[in-house]
């Protein structure tokens, strides 16, 4: 068991874990936030998509030993009333079903989107791959992403 | 303490695990029961004599509940409570809708608040077979108008006018002629001694009046969901809980015969190792599986101490099962002569006297439900004998059911909260998950949550069967269609390793209730056993026998020199009830309800598919890549016809750039429900159709997580998807499932046409 000292959502926090304990745990069980999801374990489905220093990373596969200094942002940090532009589309799209992946699912587009103002829809395709929805929300998603993208 | 099962027609009474051969029962059959009970409950009947008034010291909100679905209070919020659970069909939204705008309430006011399981207060709770509207519409719209009336009652008293001179509008009594108002909750104080109306008393809206049902209406939890604030399964917390985590046995029927968890135990956080003895064989539909749970202070701890777990497994009977082999055992089978179904005429005479005959076979993998939320659930079993327990489940009545029996308790004991289903299809129907967390906490004394990880979901499914078809159609010599003899084979739903043909409610969804005008039908049923749990994916059979009529028809068709549409439009005939009665063997489930309440009418068929052929421009020219694939297929009483659009780009890949459904589902409440299940539709179909396989060997499920067992992924889901509702104020009929089960076909169709190679096996790569 090893102390450490993360910065999350602009906030130090202190835990005690094992080096190899996802990030994902850590968050979720730890730090009991929950906005944060676990699908599958083995970055495939990037429901536990969180920001590394402004970057979208699978936190179920990463240890909380390789985070070091960076700054994670979670679904709950990232707009303090909830109304990032993402945020706004998806509900004005009302692209939910049963929610479960669009935690992730707003995290990586929020990661695409600060690389990436104006996406182009094959663009969009190819940054969300990695992110499963069983619903299939899909064509929304990339609707709001757009929509997004346009009031940035 | 078997729990009731609302979904099957007959109701087992015994306390055995499984629903054995004998009296295999009918699926998605809600229980007639069920609806007459809710029906005089909503109407206020069930609740008089029963005090739901609530009222608090001076200052405080004050409510009132005419009944159990709606609470007004002073400070003018209406609560409604939605019994149904929201997996992503918005049903938490739809049913409140209907409430709130029979109401008159301001949709900006009205908080939905999730009730537990308790049948006893608000009657069937099973949220399956795509019968929450079609079953609660009319008892939500008296839920709503049972309030509106006292409200208008009290209003006009305090008025001096009669009620029929108001009318309720976005929360407030108006006197229609003056337009003065008054808030509802500035009536609660006054409505509290008022008598509840009888039934017949209440007058309902006209449709045209609603200013919520019939429209495009937000889901309720957007924001919450997009915020990540919505509570899903896993994410209820509870003091000194443990995280447990299952080595469920490998084969379905393995016995543990010894285990050491001496090095588990050793790894920081684990807490206490548990065995869950699991029933052995049949597996049943509602136990857990036997197991050894890993106890620890939070979730990773819980699996890394489950790797360190060292058992021996009695594998038992089921370890030699290979799938491949009892698929192509299954196909033989249907080559001979299996129990006949539904008869008409006499296919034999028409075989005989054909100028042509084709013969086809289909098969159809075992697919999982793949929920991107894995089972979880909480359980908090207390000393005093009771437990409290919080679950996705689709169905809290039985996994209270399943927790009481799990514990020996009684069912009062048990009180079941439902969170947000992170996916359901299907699979959360069934209670083991939640038996677990109960028989974890019980045995800790603590509160637990049990987690699954991906590799369990897949390896432990309630799965969609494997099948194999066979279609032998005849044409006569000027090319009409004289014959259809469709054979069906797969491991039933409950079924055991005693061999035994799929139920009659099985057979129902799409092999029996073939309707076309064919003069000599017959459907058989062929045997075989289950090895592994099998269970019920959106839409059931409905998956692979549309899957093999629709692609079957749509080969008559350019055998008889048809457009497919065409030839669907001519052998539905005129426009008519179909009586399924005299030609089945056995009684026609029709989905649990009565014909005559919902028929098969076969214009509404018709009205469908014309819609979709204009929708889609059927018959354009398209382009040289491109290509168009037509089917149509009612199911859980709802009728869909859908054109698929593909396209060869230019690396030969085939995308899916357009597809089109026309769907007639009677009164339709939340119109961008129904279209969003269109649309997540077609995408889970794309998956069923294109990518996804489970298959055994040696007893044991081969694919492990998303990397083996595939869905499809952003850039793989169709385009476009355009959904054309028919308008109807026929019955309200669900959306759930309806859309899945032509969507397969008809892409198959479409690849025929681009590839000139026809599809008899599914997946298919594109």
């Amino acid at each position: 068991m090893e102390n450490y000292t993360l910065s999350i959502n602009g906030k130090k926090q202190e835990v005690t874990a094992p080096e190899d304990m996802p990030l994902l745990w850590v968050i979720r069980d730890l730090l009991d936030m929950k906005g944060t999801k676990f699908g599958c374990g083995q970055a495939l489905c990037g429901a536990c998509t969180v920001h590394l220093d402004g970057e979208a990373v699978r936190s179920c596969s990463l240890p909380i030993s390789q985070v070091g200094e960076g700054k994670i942002t979670t679904i709950e940090g990232l707009s303090e009333a909830g109304d990032h532009p993402l945020q706004t589309a998806w509900v004005e799209h009302v692209v939910p079903q049963c929610g479960y992946c669009q935690s992730g699912q707003i995290m990586n587009a929020a990661a695409l989107l600060t690389k990436n103002p104006s996406p182009s829809e094959s663009d969009i395709e190819e940054a969300m791959q990695g992110n499963l929805c069983r619903c299939g929300t899909y064509n929304r998603i990339k609707d709001a992403i757009l929509t997004a993208s346009k009031s940035l | 303490m078997m729990p009731k099962l609302p979904f099957l027609k007959k109701q087992k009474t015994d306390t055995s695990t499984s629903l054995g051969t004998a009296d295999r029962s009918e699926i998605f059959m809600p229980s007639r029961r069920d609806f007459l009970k809710i029906g005089s409950l909503a109407a206020g009947g069930f609740v008089l004599g029963v005090n739901f008034q609530c009222s608090g010291p001076k200052g405080e909100v004050i409510t009132f509940a005419p009944n159990v679905f709606v609470t007004i209070g002073s400070d003018n919020i209406v609560t409604i409570v939605a019994h149904r659970s929201e997996m992503g069909t918005g049903i938490r939204t739809s049913l409140p809708m209907i409430v709130a705008d029979e109401l008159g309430a301001d949709w900006s006011l009205v908080k939905i608040v999730q009730a537990e399981g308790d049948e006893e207060k608000y009657g069937n709770q099973n949220t399956d077979g795509s019968f929450s509207v079609r079953m609660f519409y009319e008892p939500m719209k008296k839920a709503g108008a049972t309030a509106r009336h006292m409200l208008v009652e009290a209003a006009a008293k305090e008025w001096g006018v009669t009620p029929a001179e108001c009318d309720t509008e976005a929360s407030h009594v108006i006197l229609k002629e003056s337009g003065k108002k008054i808030p509802f909750g500035d009536l609660v104080e006054k409505i509290k001694t008022m008598e509840l109306p009888k039934p017949e008393a209440l007058t309902m809206k006209e449709f045209s009046s609603y200013k919520l049902v019939g429209k495009d209406v937000p889901i309720y939890d957007a924001k919450t969901i997009a915020t990540g604030q919505a509570v899903f399964g896993a994410d209820v917390n509870l003091p000194n809980m443990l995280i447990a985590v299952v080595r469920r046995s490998p084969v379905v029927g393995a016995k543990v015969v010894s285990f050491n968890d001496a090095k588990a135990l050793a790894i920081p956080g684990v807490k206490k190792v548990v065995k869950i003895d699991g029933p052995g064989l049949p597996a049943g539909l509602d136990k857990p599986l036997e197991g050894i749970a890993v106890l620890a202070e939070n979730t990773w701890a819980a699996i890394k101490g489950r790797e360190a777990l060292e058992i021996e497994w009695d594998l038992g009977p089921n370890q030699t099962y290979n799938s491949a082999a009892q698929l192509q055992e299954m196909l033989k089978s249907t080559a001979g002569k299996g129990t006949v179904k539904r008869a008409r005429g006499n296919f034999n005479q028409a075989k005989s006297a054909s100028g042509k005959v084709l013969e086809r076979t289909y098969l159809a993998p075992f697919y999982a439900h793949s929920t991107i939320e894995p089972p979880a659930a909480i359980a908090d079993a207390k000393a005093d004998g009771s437990v409290e327990v919080w679950a996705p489940t689709q169905h809290p009545q039985w996994a209270r059911g399943a927790v009481a029996g799990a514990l020996g308790i009684d069912v009062a004991k048990v009180k079941m909260n439902v969170t947000l289903l992170g996916g359901g299809f299907g699979r959360k129907s069934k209670p083991d998950f939640v038996a677990e967390a109960a028989v974890l906490s019980k045995a800790a004394g603590v509160p637990v949550r049990v987690q699954w990880t991906r590799e369990d979901d897949l390896h432990h499914d309630f799965f969609h069967s494997h099948s194999a078809q066979r279609i032998v159609a005849t044409l006569d010599k000027t090319g009409n269609l004289t014959g259809w003899n469709h054979h069906t084979v797969f491991p039933a739903i409950g079924s055991s390793n005693t061999p035994a043909p799929p139920s009659d409610g099985e057979l129902d969804l799409g092999a029996r209730d073939f309707p076309y005008e064919v003069p000599n039908i017959q459907i058989e049923a062929h045997e075989s056993s289950a090895h592994t749990r099998v269970g019920w994916l959106r839409s059931v059979s409905n998956i692979h026998h549309a899957f093999a009529i629709c692609t079957m028809l749509d080969e008559i068709a350019e055998a008889r020199g048809l457009d497919p549409v065409d030839q669907a439009l001519q052998l539905l005939g005129e426009d008519k009830n179909l009586s399924f009665a005299s030609e089945m063997v056995g009684d026609y489930g029709n989905y649990g309800e009565k014909i005559e309440d919902f028929p098969w009418n076969t214009g509404r068929m018709k009205k469908v598919i014309q819609t979709v052929a204009e929708k889609s421009n059927w018959k354009q020219n398209l382009a040289a890549g491109k290509a168009v694939g037509f089917a149509a297929h009612k199911s859980f009483l709802t009728y869909v016809a859908c054109v698929v659009l593909v396209e060869k780009d230019a690396a030969g890949k085939i995308t899916i750039p357009e597809v089109h459904y026309a769907v007639d589902c009677g009164i339709g409440v939340n119109t961008d429900r129904i279209r969003s299940q269109f649309e997540g539709g077609a995408q889970f179909a794309t998956s069923l159709a294109t990518t996804s396989a489970i298959t055994f060997e040696n007893g044991q499920v081969q694919q492990n997580n998303f990397d083996t067992y595939q869905i499809i992924r952003m850039p793989q889901a169709p385009k476009k998807i355009e959904v054309h509702i028919v308008p109807s104020m026929e019955k309200p009929t669900g959306v759930g499932e309806p859309p899945v089960p032509p969507f397969i076909p008809a892409l198959a169709n479409a690849v025929y046409k681009l590839t000139g190679k026809r599809i008899y096996e599914l997946p298919f790569k594109i």
